[in-house]
């Protein structure tokens, strides 16, 4: 074979070096979208950039923001109270001032809808903060460590999967004597715990295997450090997911409590609670009124954050990158 | 090597006192070139297989590494070839200390390196650092490159004062070709050549001695692969580093290494300078590998003989009696299944070639080096 | 009338970051009895255009922008899915890189080797597989008949790709295409694969497609040649004439940047930069930014493949320049 002739010069370092000198406006990162080449992009900010993009988000998220504005300042959109009841308007239908009708004890259904947000969303944010801590430090303990750590916390995590979550409320708190809302965040963060510590567990395992925890390793990096800069960062997004579309479900479980009479009690106002009173003696087939809205404000709210779960777990997917 | 390594063991226990002296001499002066930076014995990785959830019990084990020894010398390159499951890539993990070994000794300039922690481990690791294979999940994602790369200062903070790290990361940049200027970048805006080039720069960042280098290229295009080869070339020169690299293309190995350990079930089989391996293999493996490497010359690869191995690899959870490579070997006799052989200078060593003997240890009975296996010579 | 000609094919993907030009204008040819080797980096296009000609491109998002693939005289593109399909498997068959997520787990590989027949020719159970049994042995398996009922992870890596090669042997295609076949082998299974490919073309005389980043692996069994580069054939050539005298820089960068088993050199003379992205391919020729001999005019007029040869062809505007400087 002939040697093949050299294209530009003896080769060598000189074209090492041009290479790299010439070659850097055309090797820059690859274009990313449209007017960002220029930009750093970290993977938040583009999920970010997806979401603000996602009309399922942009409704999810207006539901939400009013939801919870009126679960802070109940007053700005209905300035009643609503544990003033005049048993005399029982039942009544709809009037001027009053559009969604009387209930059975006469109260404002109006008034109790948009106060009973405040017991929901309180319920949902705290029984999600909760279950994810808690949650996820098991869980990463169990995926960091693993061993005899993982082999006790999954384990505790399999016997904790099996309680029933609806029995298990009726057979503790029907124990409990007076329950506030901190008893039933208590208890769905207790019995919420071990769906996320899975997949927190998973997921720290997964990220644990990449080359660049490896990497800190290699270079001296702690524990804490590898946890903290590599691990969590990277694991984090399918708890955020999971935990986002479980508020939904711990809103609509605190409900179901409530409606079967070991959630909440009055005077605190919740939906639940109120379709309950509803339902008693079939009251609702003369009056729908009573049923229809306070479950219609429950739909809304599950549905709003289970479309903001879903829009996120779209945002944060690695794959659809 | 046993009868060798009793030796050792003795001259050990004779010396304690002045090894330690002149280890504390040599790691005080720079070490110069050629003398071993690195020396590794009889090491051995076992990896139980166990049975049962809650109460495990150990059923076997997966051999991954089966004794293997080596010297690696400061500036040069050693590479290690072999096949998928040979077990170099948890030789480069034991010496980076990314797993601890079954049994065996690293020495690092001549200090007993295997078994420490804590800190003393931390500024070890200092000197020994690590190139991952793919470019793609060695760097965290969620981090800028300037914070990837600024990270060994961040652990070991005496490298560089906190106000000078973004001029160092922004020298390292330069110095593996790329634009300072992207410090602020995320790795997935970047190329997989481009990627790995960070990768060199962070195992750079602490101006280590030795780095291991576990298949840099080998999840790289063809025309990146070369610029990545030669600047790891140019950083050798400048910064006087020494490499372990791994790598099942023997091509490559070839073209940057200054010796060559060819791998076979956890067992280094043959280990020579690059022309005793590539000009002067003897070790039926070695000939096999050179003879199945395709040359990208059609003229070249006629007349050239394939040796082509009957069956697969042996499972190292159950490697063969004697020598591990009998099963697939063509001059394999019953020595080969009752005795081991030791990875030595072959006695009966007869060359073929022509040249001036060319001797170099080879794991075989019956080492003999064999025409042809190689492509014609140019000309 | 040459078995498979594809012509000026154009491919895009439709991605959130605007249209990436996979496939600009490829033209090639395969005859009976032919191996094409199609080389290329990632992203030049190789894979895409043979999924096009397969018929089993994703679309969307990809979409095929022009051009035809005449397959035995009559054009692929024109033919309603149901004829198509009938040509995928019994005319033309794909062989992929990864032999283990292309079988599946759960069915021994007698099973999935004998349902060919079962489906395409109405065999029975014993019959079909009796057929799977002598496939296993065409492709030189040792005791097929007793590993007739393993499953797929029971057998290594080669012995997959084998499988793999028994399966789109099995109707007795008239052309296979092969995507990267060896890469995810090791080096000693490679050869042994590599010839076995070569041994069954030349005894059914099937037309091959060999795809593949790898200038070393398909040296002593293709016929000719085709390098792509972003998207377009960047040079076309009996194998031989190519390594001897590459007519394109191209081609030429790459084979120097290859480093070779029986050469010892301290530096290799890569190509300067990289591949273009595919949304914003150069003007002119795509190569011109990494091109030693890059002119004004290369950065303005795309180059046509110029007739080198009679059976050579090169997209370079200056290819003579090549050949004499030779």
């Amino acid at each position: 074979m002939t040697e093949p002739p050299a294209i530009g010069g003896p080769g060598g370092a000189m074209e090492l070096a041009e290479s790299e000198g010439g070659g850097l406006e055309g090797k820059g990162p690859r274009p990313g979208r449209k007017g960002s080449g220029k930009r750093a992009r970290s993977l938040w900010s583009d999920a970010w950039h997806d979401l603000s993009r996602n009309p399922v988000f942009l409704i999810a998220g207006l539901l939400i923001l009013f939801l919870v504005l009126i679960s802070l300042w109940p007053g700005l959109i209905a300035g009643r109270d609503p544990l003033s009841c005049n048993l005399g308007r029982s039942l009544s239908p709809s009037s001027t001032g009053h559009w969604f009708g009387f209930d059975t004890q006469g109260c404002d259904v109006y008034t109790r809808v948009v106060h009973g947000a405040r017991t929901s969303v309180t319920v949902g944010v705290c029984s999600t903060v909760g279950v994810a801590v808690l949650g996820s430090l098991l869980g990463g303990l169990a995926g960091f460590f693993g061993g005899t750590w993982d082999a006790l916390i999954s384990r505790l995590t399999d016997i904790f999967f099996g309680i029933p979550i609806v029995l298990g409320g009726l057979v503790f708190l029907s124990m409990t004597g007076s329950r506030s809302v901190w008893t039933v965040v208590s208890f769905i963060v207790l019995l919420g715990w071990p769906q996320v510590a899975r997949i927190a567990r998973g997921a720290v395992i997964t990220a644990k295997q990449n080359d660049y925890v490896q990497a800190a390793r290699a270079l001296g990096a702690s524990n804490t450090r590898m946890m903290v800069r590599h691990i969590m960062p990277n694991a984090v997004a399918p708890v955020i997911v999971t935990s986002t579309i479980a508020l939904g479900t711990y809103i609509a479980l605190e409900a179901t409590l409530s409606y079967l009479g070991v959630g909440l009690q009055p005077p605190t106002i919740s939906w639940g609670a109120d379709i309950s009173a509803a339902s008693e003696g079939m009251q609702f087939r003369n009056a729908p009124h009573i049923l229809l809205y306070p479950a219609a404000a429950l739909s809304i709210t599950v549905l709003a954050f289970i479309m903001l779960g879903d829009a996120v777990r779209d945002a944060l997917d690695p794959k659809l990158r | 090597m046993h009868a060798d390594h009793s030796g050792k063991k003795q001259a050990r226990e004779e010396g304690v006192i002045a090894r330690k002296l002149m280890a504390r001499a040599q790691a005080e002066n720079a070490y110069a070139e050629g003398e071993a930076i690195l020396e590794v014995r009889d090491l051995v990785k076992h990896f139980p297989l166990t049975q049962g959830i809650v109460l495990k019990r150990q059923v076997g084990a997966v051999k991954a590494v089966d004794g293997v020894s080596f010297d690696l010398h400061k500036g040069e390159t050693l590479g290690i070839v072999g096949e998928s499951g040979c077990g170099k890539s948890t030789v480069a993990k034991l010496v980076t200390h990314l797993e601890q070994p079954t049994a065996g000794t690293i020495r690092y300039k001549g200090e007993d390196i295997t078994r420490l922690s804590g800190r003393a481990l931390k500024a070890v690791r200092r000197n020994i650092q690590m190139v991952f294979q793919d470019p793609y999940t060695s760097l965290n994602p969620r981090m800028t490159v300037g914070d990837i790369i600024g990270e060994p200062f961040d652990i070991h903070p005496e490298v560089a004062p906190k106000g000078d790290r973004r001029r160092k990361v922004q020298e390292l940049l330069d110095v593996v070709g790329l634009n300072p200027e992207y410090i602020n970048r995320y790795p997935h805006q970047f190329s997989g050549g481009q990627r790995q080039r960070i990768g060199i720069a962070r195992g750079l960042a602490l101006r280590p001695e030795i780095i291991v280098a576990d298949e840099p290229v080998s999840a790289l295009d063809v025309s990146v692969q070369a610029q990545v080869v030669n600047l790891m070339a140019k950083l050798q020169d400048e910064f006087g580093l020494s490499y372990m690299f791994i790598a099942h293309d023997l091509s490559v190995v070839r073209h940057i290494s200054d010796r060559v350990g060819v791998m076979y079930l956890g067992k280094i089989v043959e280990i020579g300078t690059d022309t005793e391996i590539y000009e002067h293999a003897t070790h039926p493996y070695t000939q096999a590998l050179l003879s199945a490497v395709p040359v990208p010359d059609p003229e070249a690869e006629e007349g050239r003989e394939r040796i082509v191995l009957e069956g697969d690899v042996p499972s190292p959870a159950n490697p063969p009696s004697g020598c591990h490579f009998r099963t697939r070997c063509w001059k394999a006799q019953h020595r080969c299944v009752v005795e081991e052989p030791l990875l030595i200078v072959p006695e009966n060593f007869t060359d073929t070639a022509g040249d001036e003997p060319v001797h170099h240890p080879s794991a075989c009975h019956f080492a003999a080096e064999r025409a042809s296996v190689m492509p014609p010579a140019e000309g | 009338m040459s078995l498979l000609e594809v012509r000026d094919l154009h491919v895009e993907f439709h991605t959130r970051d605007g249209v990436a030009k996979a496939v600009n204008g490829v033209s090639y040819e395969v005859d009976a009895g032919e191996t094409l080797a199609v080389l290329g980096e990632s992203g030049s296009g190789k894979s895409v255009t043979a999924q096009a000609v397969m018929g089993i491109l994703d679309i969307p998002p990809g979409r095929i922008a022009g051009g035809e693939i005449i397959f035995q005289g009559q054009d692929l593109l024109k033919l309603p899915e149901e004829e198509r399909r009938k040509i995928r498997g019994r005319k033309m068959a794909m062989i992929f890189q990864d032999a283990l997520s292309s079988l599946n787990p759960v069915l021994s590989v007698g099973y999935q080797l004998g349902e060919m027949f079962r489906v395409h020719q109405g065999m029975s159970r014993k019959e079909a597989r009796a057929k799977a049994v002598e496939l296993m042995e065409r492709v030189r398996i040792p005791a097929a008949r007793e590993r007739v009922n393993d499953y797929p992870h029971q057998f290594s890596g080669g012995m997959r790709q084998r499988i793999m090669i028994a399966m789109a042997l099995a109707l007795e295609p008239d052309l296979i295409i092969a995507d990267e076949p060896t890469t995810a082998l090791d080096v000693t299974v490679q050869a042994q694969v590599m010839e076995l490919l070569a041994d069954l073309q030349r005894e059914f005389n099937m037309g091959l497609i060999l795809i593949t980043h790898d200038l070393g692996v398909v040296a002593d069994v293709a016929d000719k040649i085709a390098v792509m580069y972003a998207g377009r054939i960047v040079e076309t050539a009996p194998v031989k004439d190519l390594y001897r005298a590459p007519a394109h820089p191209y081609t030429r960068g790459l084979l120097d940047s290859i480093p070779r088993l029986d050469q010892k050199g301290h530096q290799l003379s890569a190509i300067k930069g990289m591949p273009p992205s595919l949304l914003e391919i150069p003007p002119g020729c795509a190569f011109n930014p990494r091109c030693p001999m890059a002119r004004p005019v290369c950065r303005t007029d795309e180059p046509p493949l110029y007739e080198v040869d009679d059976d050579r062809a090169s997209a370079c505007h200056f290819w003579k320049e090549m050949f004499d400087a030779r």
